[in-house]
């Protein structure tokens, strides 16, 4: 990729272009058009952060709030917690997904469409489909009972461990496809000869797998997991739909200081939390997997 | 390099009529849509918290469609929150796209100064009976009428005839107390091997309305004045046993209905409006009874609904739709409907649908007990209601979920009281005696 | 030349069995993952065209065992469910040509050109994306309020297109990098300008890509819902009219909701993904 950047720089400078890259002109709408949009409202929604909501003075007594609200340190401790478990385990089913779907069985086309489903389905019908398999009275129960054991309280706040099983349940059956169908369409552009000339050469499959299907992949991958995680950060429909408000998430903290206590002061001050977090994670994946994509490059 | 694959191209022009066509028409549909509403042009409409439940919503419209025929009136009810904002929202840019605000007295609390002045609609409110305590109600806790009553609610209790077989020796069901009431889920819990009682303690479970209306009035006379008072420390010492007592996926119910007509709980207190569908299908099955007496009186808890005028709005339309609403045939089937009580005077019918019937004879029966004590929602407390309303729940959260002792909790929670109402300096509501300012004791 | 029966080599099947057997897995492996996604599905829309007697029952039957269509009529009578249903589709489909539109170059630039604050331009997309919409909704709402065209699917789409860029951007950027700049280079060589060697060569190309990037933004425009309630009050999106009532109706309600919101995007996604398995297999080079 270097050497194509390379000759389109060099390109230019030989038609004697000016300094202004054409790159610039193209992102230009996207920028002018972001700004537009978000400049103010995000200017207000952190200033509102350091906001009081009484005296509209500046101060930080919202993060005092915040930090002293009971649900604020389980909440902290759940969504990060999903984030650990719930992004590698979709990752790792998302790839073993995309892999089936390379080795071409038959039906390819039925399987591709039927694992995209979970894609067009809003986090309201995930969280009630989910509800209905778990609930004290659900699917889940009925086979138990059905193969004459008793049924049990998956979603009961006396059993966290549960409770988190079934949100992570949830959570990757909702959001898999996404990551899949990025994967899947970053597979497309992997040319065949390499992996061709490796199988020629003796390597097996998983030798082929480890050295050139994956490293190609992390373009992919990179993108993948930075858009996954940032809107793991702020999901939080499915775990209500499950569990209520026995398992606080950071963003359901947030709705929940923006609309039941109606201070959207301390909401602001949760939002940016979440924004720091998903920004330092963001910023992390970036660096890591970028210099790995450097060195395989050449 | 095979060329075939690039056989197919799409010449410029081609490729810019398709999407400059495509953008015009989508920019052309973008600027008006179609009306969700059902409204159109110069009508009124009626913006609501209330009847966001499908079928309640169709139902509401059938009433607007019937009584409220000048001016044509459609109807949008939302969440609580979306209602805020957009109400403010409106307001602030002047940009009003309804007549009438219609929402809970505590949906309407945080905002007064975003609602006109209606003094004039005062009097033809007290002509058409509607009691003076309410209509001070609608003030806000300011000294103009910010709303007319519209509907009342309260709550009771719903008891599936299956579990009175239970019932302690020599209660009377329609008169309980507190310990008898325990005793009963204890006594119903061994006999079926799991908890058939129930609580709205769901993330939108109105169980806050539980403290502040019935439990802590009942064993101690008062909402907030006598929250650190012993006698609060025995009501929260019962509450804790009566939830071991409890179902736990009550921390999951939004509303007592549905658990009751799938038969996971067999006795429950919510929101007459959250209990109606539950008897249904089978109203022989069910008695509906007033809450249970506690020491100090029969607490309960009166919850009013009102129609306000956003500031800005148009008060003569306005005005007509809040005198089509308060007709008592309107308000009659209203009740019929979606279990909503009238406000103003109106003989109830006997032909009211059976659950109706079963709910209207529980309120009755709770408000003319000889010891009653009406519990008002706050008063006064502007956009800190939520927060007033938390506090209970956590204070449940922390003693029966996690199982602190009281001691420990209520004088933490007592000091976040504290903070709200010195922010607020109102005076106190029923049941706490008046007060110029109210503190908590 | 001896003529007559020969003996027939023994082949050995060994490869022929394991072959099989590899693919006789994978065929599992397939069913099982596909039961995995489409079993809820199929569990809601019994659930959905049950009678409300049979939600109650417990155990649950997994067949229709309670086959009735009310709740679906009458959810899909209510006010507001058609008008919805068009303001959500000129939404979605507004949304999907403006990403495109305003992401397609810039996916361009980032895939072919190296550009000194690549790194901080990728950076401020996710920034966009990372702070909750309810923190920005009030002031969201005020700005299109003095734009005059709050209420309007217009405004909806202006945010739909907002929140799907950085997506659109990045699923462009790698189907643009996939797209062999030999292939440009030589266009140009023969003669082409670069705008049309970009049309002539990428864009084909790219299209079944940006096909798969449209899914995303259609489908996330569609489920949308915090942001099109705010920004509409009469004439509000399917999801904006539907999801708010859904949340406090009785649960027979929420399970056809849920399904109705389901098969519009189901049938867009069957409709758009034959554009991403055409590419399987002809890969260029």
């Amino acid at each position: 990729m270097s050497s194509t950047a390379r000759a389109a720089v060099s390109a230019d400078s030989r038609r004697g272009r000016s300094r202004v890259s054409p790159a610039f002109w193209l992102i230009l709408p996207s920028i002018v058009f972001m700004l537009f949009l978000f400049a103010y409202p995000m200017v207000e929604g952190i200033r509102a952060g350091f906001t009081s909501d009484l005296t509209g003075a500046l101060t930080l007594d919202n993060w005092g709030r915040m930090v002293n609200d009971p649900y604020f340190t389980r909440a902290v401790r759940n969504t990060l917690l999903l984030i650990v478990v719930v992004i590698p385990v979709q990752f790792l089913f998302a790839i073993i997904m995309a892999l089936l779907l390379q080795a071409k069985p038959r039906g390819t086309a039925l399987y591709f469409y039927l694992w995209a489903i979970p894609l067009a389905i809003s986090d309201l019908a995930a969280g009630l489909v989910w509800l209905s398999i778990f609930a004290d009275q659900g699917y889940l129960n009925s086979v138990l009972v059905g193969f004459g054991l008793q049924p049990f309280s998956w979603l009961s706040y006396q059993s966290p461990g549960t409770q988190f099983l079934a949100v992570a349940m949830a959570e990757v059956w909702r959001a898999t496809s996404l990551v899949l169908v990025i994967i899947v369409s970053g597979m497309q552009g992997i040319p065949k000869d390499y992996d061709e000339a490796a199988a020629v050469l003796g390597a097996n499959y998983w030798q082929r797998l480890r050295h050139i299907t994956l490293p190609l992949l992390k373009p992919s991958l990179q993108v993948a997991l930075i858009l996954r995680t940032i809107l793991a950060f702020q999901t939080f429909a499915v775990a209500q739909a499950l569990t209520g408000e026995s398992f606080p998430l950071l963003v359901g903290e947030t709705y929940r200081w923006y609309s039941a206590l109606n201070n959207s002061n301390v909401a602001s001050v949760y939002s940016l939390v979440i924004m720091a977090i998903s920004m330092i994670t963001a910023v992390a994946y970036l660096r890591i997997l970028r210099d790995q994509s450097r060195q395989v490059a050449k | 390099m095979s060329l075939q694959a690039f056989s197919t191209y799409l010449s410029r022009r081609t490729l810019f009529g398709i999407a400059g066509g495509m953008t015009i028409a989508g920019a052309l549909a973008g600027c008006s849509g179609v009306s969700t509403t059902g409204g159109k042009g110069g009508d009124a409409m009626l913006f609501s918290t209330q009847f966001t439940p499908i079928e309640e919503k169709q139902r509401f419209e059938q009433v607007l469609a019937a009584y409220v025929t000048d001016p044509k009136t459609s109807f949008s009810s939302v969440a609580v929150a979306e209602f805020t904002t957009s109400l403010k929202t409106q307001v602030d840019a002047k940009q009003l796209q309804f007549t009438v605000a219609g929402a809970l007295h505590g949906d309407l609390t945080p905002m007064p100064e975003y609602l006109e002045d209606i003094d004039d609609l005062v009097a033809d409110a007290s002509a058409a009976g509607i009691p003076q305590s309410m209509l001070d109600l609608g003030k806000l806790g300011g000294s103009t009428q910010k709303y007319i009553p519209w509907m009342q609610a309260t709550y009771v209790v719903a008891v599936n005839k299956k579990a009175l077989e239970w019932l302690p020796a020599g209660a009377d069901v329609n008169a309980l107390t507190y310990d008898q009431y325990l005793e009963w889920a204890k006594a119903a819990n061994k006999a079926n091997g799991k908890p058939v009682f129930g609580f709205p303690a769901g993330p939108k479970g109105l169980y806050h309305r539980w403290f502040q209306g019935y439990l802590l009035p009942s064993f101690t006379g008062a909402q907030v004045t006598r929250f650190t008072s012993d006698d609060a420390m025995t009501g929260w010492a019962w509450m804790q046993e009566f939830w071991a007592q409890c179902n736990p996926a009550s921390t999951n119910y939004d509303n007592l209905q549905e658990p009751l007509a799938r038969g996971e709980i067999l006795v429950g207190w919510d929101h007459v409006a959250r209990l109606v569908e539950a008897p249904k299908e089978k109203p022989e099955d069910w008695i509906m009874v007033p809450a249970p007496t506690g020491p100090m009186g029969l607490g309960y808890m009166l919850i009013v609904g009102g129609l306000a005028v956003p500031k800005g709005g148009d008060k003569a339309l306005a005005a007509k739709v809040i005198k089509a609403l308060s007709a008592p045939a309107a308000q009659i089937e209203l009740l019929k409907q979606n279990a909503f009580f009238p406000v103003v005077k109106a003989d109830l019918p006997d032909d009211l649908p059976a659950p109706v019937k079963l709910e209207a004879q529980a309120v009755a029966a709770q408000a003319d007990s000889p010891k009653a004590l009406l519990s008002l929602p706050p008063i006064g407390l502007g956009a800190k209601d939520g927060e007033m309303s938390q506090v209970f729940k956590d204070c449940f959260n922390e003693i029966c979920l996690q199982g602190n002792a009281p001691k420990t909790v209520v004088p933490k929670y007592a000091a976040t009281i504290a903070t709200i109402l010195e922010a607020a300096q109102v005076p106190c509501w029923s049941p706490d005696p008046a007060a110029a300012v109210c503190k908590v004791g | 030349m001896t003529t007559g029966t020969r003996t027939p080599v023994p082949v050995d099947l060994a490869p022929l069995r394991s072959y099989r057997r590899r693919r006789g897995l994978l065929q599992v492996a397939c069913v099982i993952i596909s039961a995995f996604m489409a079993v809820p599905i199929y569990l809601i829309a019994v659930a959905a065209f049950s009678t409300r007697a049979g939600l109650n029952q417990f155990p649950q039957p997994f067949y229709p065992a309670n086959f009735g269509t009310e709740t679906m009529s009458t959810f899909l009578s209510s006010t507001g469910i058609t008008a919805g249903f068009i303001n959500s589709m000129t939404v979605g489909i507004g949304t999907l040509l403006l990403s495109s539109l305003v992401g397609a170059p810039a996916g361009y630039a980032i895939a072919r050109y190296m550009f000194r604050g690549k790194d901080s331009y990728q950076l401020f997309l996710l920034f966009t994306r990372a702070l909750p919409i309810v923190v920005l909704s009030v002031p969201l709402a005020r700005v299109f309020l003095a734009a005059q065209i709050y209420d309007r699917p217009v405004a909806v789409i202006l945010l739909h297109s907002a929140l799907a860029l950085p997506t659109t951007i990045l699923i462009t950027s790698s189907v643009f990098l996939a797209v062999p700049v030999d292939a440009e280079e030589a266009a140009r060589i023969f003669g082409c300008t670069p705008v049309g060697a970009f049309m002539r060569v990428v864009l084909p190309l790219a299209l079944p890509g940006m096909a798969a990037a449209s899914i995303f933004t259609f489908v996330m425009s569609w489920n949308e819902v915090l942001g099109a309630t705010i920004l509409t009050f009469s004439q509000r999106t399917l999801p904006a009219q539907v999801l708010s009532s859904l949340a406090d109706s009785p649960l027979a309600y929420r399970f056809a909701g849920g399904l109705v919101l389901v098969i519009p995007a189901l049938i867009f996604i069957a409709i758009m993904r034959k554009y991403l398995l055409n590419m399987w297999g002809t890969t260029i080079r």
